[in-house]
């Protein structure tokens, strides 16, 4: 065979208009492999979904912790906004919140306006009760420790003395912040795992599928290699094939699960936290590439290896 | 042209070839007879590797056929051009796209395929068929789509085995006739039948075949019929 570029041309040309005839005229047959990839790329659709949820829900809890700093009276305003910037550099560091003493009673007031008791409370001492603090806030929940370790040492060192810090709420919180970060971690590597799993068993299904199909043109192959048509020729437009059960799959998937994340984003936004039918059409084109992607190469390899078992007998 | 050196072929549960030596001369129109089982279809399959030989060795031309690899073995078949009893055309394409596939897998043009199709269709009376698949067709003409689609890449050899093994004495009748007419033009046929009649009407050299052994060659006299 002439292997010139044109000839190339031609020869993919063929392939793909036989691989495209294959698919109309194996009708049924056709359409139970689409089903099977279809189901597949709803898995992981229904997965990436899945997984938004998680970091979402695991994001806002990492958010609502915190180590704060309170410093006792005598410490000078210079020496905490020092030891802000200087805590500012860590690399864990994504948020250092300096509230100062009148700061803090002020918030609190407002926070209490309508509980008459305890304002009255605070009236009769006179004096303000309440300490400057630092907000912390790390990058991982995990990073917490370091933090408190180092204001231990080298954030005393810029504090001048650590008689000026009254106290450190992360050793009140030690306990929940390292129950929660095995919390965290256990999650996700669930999360994972049983993406893993669930992908796994979709594609042998698929694979098994277009296997299927594939047996039925058993014969024909054999007929190909007898007429002279080399292994490329005979199994081009089986791939072709595999290739268009993962785009048409693709698409149907990308359409149901468009009422689908509506009625997700309509009913269970405040159960999920996070609306559904938004997050989906914000990441529309990533999960329709990653679909179009993961589908066209599940029916290519499927079919490639399929095809494979028969043309070398 | 083709050299069958001692073969034997033995499957696990039978002989089916016991030390078979002949010759087919280019051009020769060589009719293998003998009754099912006899070894005729085995023979066949040597010839294009689609089975080894347990011992012996099958020459085509200067080429030692089970020696051949991959490439090699595609670039044989295609200089052999195959008919069978159960026709084995493509189910899923018509008539014109069977023998398309056959010119599409050798590297033909489109212009080539465009030209050469109509009229191989003409020479075996199928051009009112062009559109037709195989199902639609009845078992003579599935045949006579079945030797256009071996001719048309202009083999040096047609291999038919059992051609008419399905079909009606009228149309087994035109199948000999097709079959002598491409002898004819010079190209090598081998054929192989259970059927008297049909080597009768041929009237070549004919090789009988008997429990994998050949027991008659008119070309080498053994026997005098």
């Amino acid at each position: 065979m002439c292997y010139t570029k044109a000839m190339a041309l031609t020869i993919l040309k063929r392939i793909i208009r036989a691989g495209v005839l294959n698919f109309k005229r194996s009708g049924l047959v056709s359409w139970a492999a689409v089903l099977v990839v279809t189901i597949t790329l709803s898995v992981i659709t229904a997965l990436i979904l899945f997984q938004a949820v998680l970091h979402f829900s695991l994001s806002q809890i990492k958010d609502k912790v915190d180590v704060k700093i309170y410093f006792t009276d005598s410490a000078p305003e210079e020496n905490i906004l020092q030891l802000k910037s200087s805590l500012e550099q860590l690399p864990e560091v994504t948020e250092v919140a300096y509230t100062s003493a009148d700061e803090e009673l002020r918030l609190f007031r407002e926070r209490h306006a309508s509980d008459y008791p305890t304002i009255q409370a605070l009236d009769e001492l006179g004096d303000n009760p309440l300490p400057a603090n630092l907000g912390i806030r790390a990058r991982e929940v995990s990073q917490y420790e370091n933090i408190a370790s180092f204001l231990k040492t080298d954030g005393q060192a810029v504090l001048g003395s650590p008689t000026y810090i009254y106290k450190i709420n992360y050793y009140q919180n030690k306990l929940i912040i390292d129950r929660l970060n095995g919390l965290i971690a256990g999650a996700q590597k669930l999360g994972f795992l049983i993406t893993l799993l669930l992908v796994l068993i979709s594609i042998v299904i698929t694979f098994n599928t277009i296997r299927l199909t594939i047996f039925i043109s058993k014969e024909e192959i054999g007929v190909m290699r007898l007429v002279g048509a080399s292994k490329m020729h005979v199994r081009g437009p089986f791939m072709i094939e595999g290739a268009i059960y993962g785009i048409i799959a693709t698409l149907i998937t990308l359409f149901l699960f468009l009422p689908a994340t509506f009625w997700l984003g309509r009913n269970m936004t405040l159960f999920l936290g996070i609306n559904m039918y938004d997050y989906y059409l914000a990441n529309f084109f990533q999960i329709f590439a990653i679909l179009l992607l993961s589908g066209v190469v599940l029916g290519i390899i499927s079919s490639f290896l399929a095809a494979r078992k028969y043309l070398n007998k | 042209m083709i050299y069958f050196n001692n073969v034997s072929k033995v499957y696990t549960d039978a002989t089916a070839l016991v030390d078979v030596t002949f010759t087919v001369e280019p051009g020769e129109f060589v009719s293998i007879v003998g009754h099912s089982g006899a070894g005729k279809t085995t023979l066949t399959k040597l010839i294009l590797s689609e089975e080894a030989p347990t011992e012996g060795t099958v020459f085509f031309e200067s080429l030692n056929v089970h020696k051949l690899r991959g490439d090699e073995l595609t670039k044989l078949r295609r200089r052999i051009g195959m008919v069978f009893q159960d026709f084995k055309l493509l189910p899923n394409k018509t008539a014109y796209e069977n023998i398309a596939f056959a010119m599409e897998a050798v590297g033909k043009t489109d212009e080539e395929i465009q030209s050469d199709v109509p009229h191989v269709l003409e020479l075996v009376d199928l051009t009112h068929r062009l559109s037709h698949f195989p199902h639609q067709m009845s078992g003579g003409e599935q045949q006579r789509l079945a030797i256009a689609r071996a001719i048309i890449n202009q083999p040096e050899l047609i291999i038919a085995d059992e051609p008419t093994g399905n079909l009606d004495p009228v149309n087994t009748h035109e199948i000999v006739q097709i079959l002598k007419r491409i002898n004819d033009l010079g190209t090598t046929v081998i054929l192989a039948t259970h059927n008297r009649g049909v080597i009768e009407s041929v009237d070549k050299r004919v090789i009988t075949m008997e429990k994998g052994k050949i027991i008659r060659d008119t070309k080498e006299n053994k026997h005098p019929k």
